[in-house]
């Protein structure tokens, strides 16, 4: 097989405040082979502007794919919001030519070109997919065998499903497998794909609070030790701000929420501290205890 | 109570020409966005049924000064399961945009044009955080050309409408 080759699209939420995901994906992908090549001049995926003006975002998302192009190569993603912009407009730009020239007359003032050459793709497209479980399986040093987590696979890496066009969004499977590939159990919950509310939360910090609160609670009643996520938004919700729902509810939850590069990371034998486990908010010391302790 | 004077009978037309709100005029009211929604089980007012039938009602001026269109958290939950094949997440989409077209918007969303215009990225990434990227053994984050931004926020029109709101 050829060597896995992409351009790493950071997005902005990551750098910003999300080290611990970025840190954790770049060591279990090397170690399984794949070369990541850092995008240039990269913008915002466009996602945040969508709502003030529908043609910036396609602008913004253009020129990215535009410098995937120049570069010839796929784009791989950490986070949901920006796969779903980019993997959308991708695709629209492909597909529909009104849309295509619109674009492309924009881009011309920039001297650039939509062609239509590339991919994107989420990080757990290119596990599941590029690298399959087998592989993964066999990459497992230390099987998380007594863990028993939940899954939050988050939206826009599934929905609209006729732009996300992967897995079941009414039931998500595959980050599920990806985490039995660990060892780990993967627990059924109430809601599993309920929103984590995070878009909203700078407009309207009530709802989302209620619904990440929500989630917290459906997983707990299960026993969830811990909450796998994949993108820096959900986890920002529900690390970053567990706290404060913890604080607003009068209620204790303690859920530590790992990135699932984390999780996998841990079956590969990397040890927390490479893993930037000592980065997440909310404690992850106890379910690192017991995983260290079985061996 | 609602006057005839409130209702502009085009307003239906001028929404469902844009892309991603065609189907608009399909919706017959069954209710599944609303009952699907999540932001509509925390909250009384966000009803996408109800923004969809005062689309086709002509209700444009209490649609765009209405502060619930800017509820919709994108899970896209409800385009998937419209059995009208209503883009009603996109529309919402598009009430927003013309909202903004009229120089109004939450301030979030000033603040994220903004950063992006300034550095390319939505939000303004700290000196130390580059500096603890290094640390980390992590790759120093790429500066993005600015000019060609400027020049997108001018051709898509967004630098007239953030002129409008006074940033």
């Amino acid at each position: 097989m050829p060597k896995l080759k992409y351009l790493i699209f950071l997005g902005c939420v990551i750098p910003y405040r999300i080290s611990s995901y970025e840190i954790s994906a770049r060591k279990v992908l090397d170690k399984l082979g794949i070369e990541l090549i850092e995008m240039p001049e990269f913008n915002c995926c466009g996602f945040p502007l969508d709502p003030i003006n529908h043609d910036m975002m396609l602008a913004l998302a253009a020129r990215n794919l535009c410098l995937a192009e120049q570069q010839n190569l796929d784009i791989v993603t950490l986070c949901n919001g920006c796969f779903g912009v980019l993997n959308h407009v991708n695709k629209e730009l492909k597909e529909d030519e009104k849309i295509r020239k619109k674009v492309n007359g924009y881009l011309k003032g920039i001297g650039m070109k939509f062609r239509g050459t590339i991919t994107v793709k989420h990080l757990i497209h290119v596990l599941a997919e590029d690298v399959g479980l087998k592989k993964l399986k066999d990459s497992v040093q230390k099987p998380l065998t007594p863990l028993r987590v939940a899954q939050h696979t988050g939206c826009h890496v599934v929905r609209p499903a006729k732009h996300a066009g992967f897995d079941d969004p009414e039931n998500p499977a595959v980050l599920k497998s990806l985490i039995r590939v660990t060892g780990a159990e993967c627990l059924n919950y109430m809601d599993e794909t309920e929103c984590c509310g995070a878009p909203i939360i700078s407009v309207n910090d009530k709802i989302p609070l209620q619904m990440a609160r929500e989630k917290l609670d459906h997983i707990r009643a299960v026993g969830a030790q811990a909450l796998i996520t994949i993108c820096p938004f959900c986890h920002m919700m529900y690390d970053l701000n567990q706290p404060r729902i913890e604080r607003t509810f009068n209620e204790k939850f303690g859920i530590p929420i790992l990135h699932y590069p984390q999780l996998l990371g841990l079956a590969m034998g990397f040890c927390p501290e490479e893993l930037a486990l000592e980065q997440l908010r909310v404690d992850a010391s106890k379910i690192l205890t017991e995983v260290i302790a079985q061996k | 109570m609602l006057k005839v004077s409130d209702i502009d009978p085009k307003f239906k037309y001028e929404v469902s020409k844009v892309p991603g709100a065609e189907n608009v005029l399909l919706c017959f009211q069954c209710g599944t966005c609303t009952a699907d929604c999540p932001i509509a089980r925390f909250n009384d007012f966000y009803r996408p049924r109800k923004l969809i039938r005062m689309v086709q009602l002509g209700l444009k001026n209490m649609l765009l000064s209405n502060e619930v269109i800017w509820l919709c958290s994108t899970c896209f939950t409800c385009i998937d399961h419209c059995p009208q094949d209503v883009g009603i997440a996109d529309t919402v989409r598009v009430l927003r945009n013309l909202t903004a077209k009229e120089g109004k918007m939450p301030v979030v969303y000033r603040e994220l044009a903004s950063n992006i215009l300034k550095t390319g990225y939505s939000y303004i990434i700290p000196e130390l955080r580059r500096k603890k990227r290094e640390k980390a053994g992590l790759p120093s984050l790429p500066k993005t050309n600015i000019e060609s931004l400027a020049k997108l926020f001018d051709i898509t029109g967004l630098s007239k409408i953030l002129k409008r709101v006074g940033t």
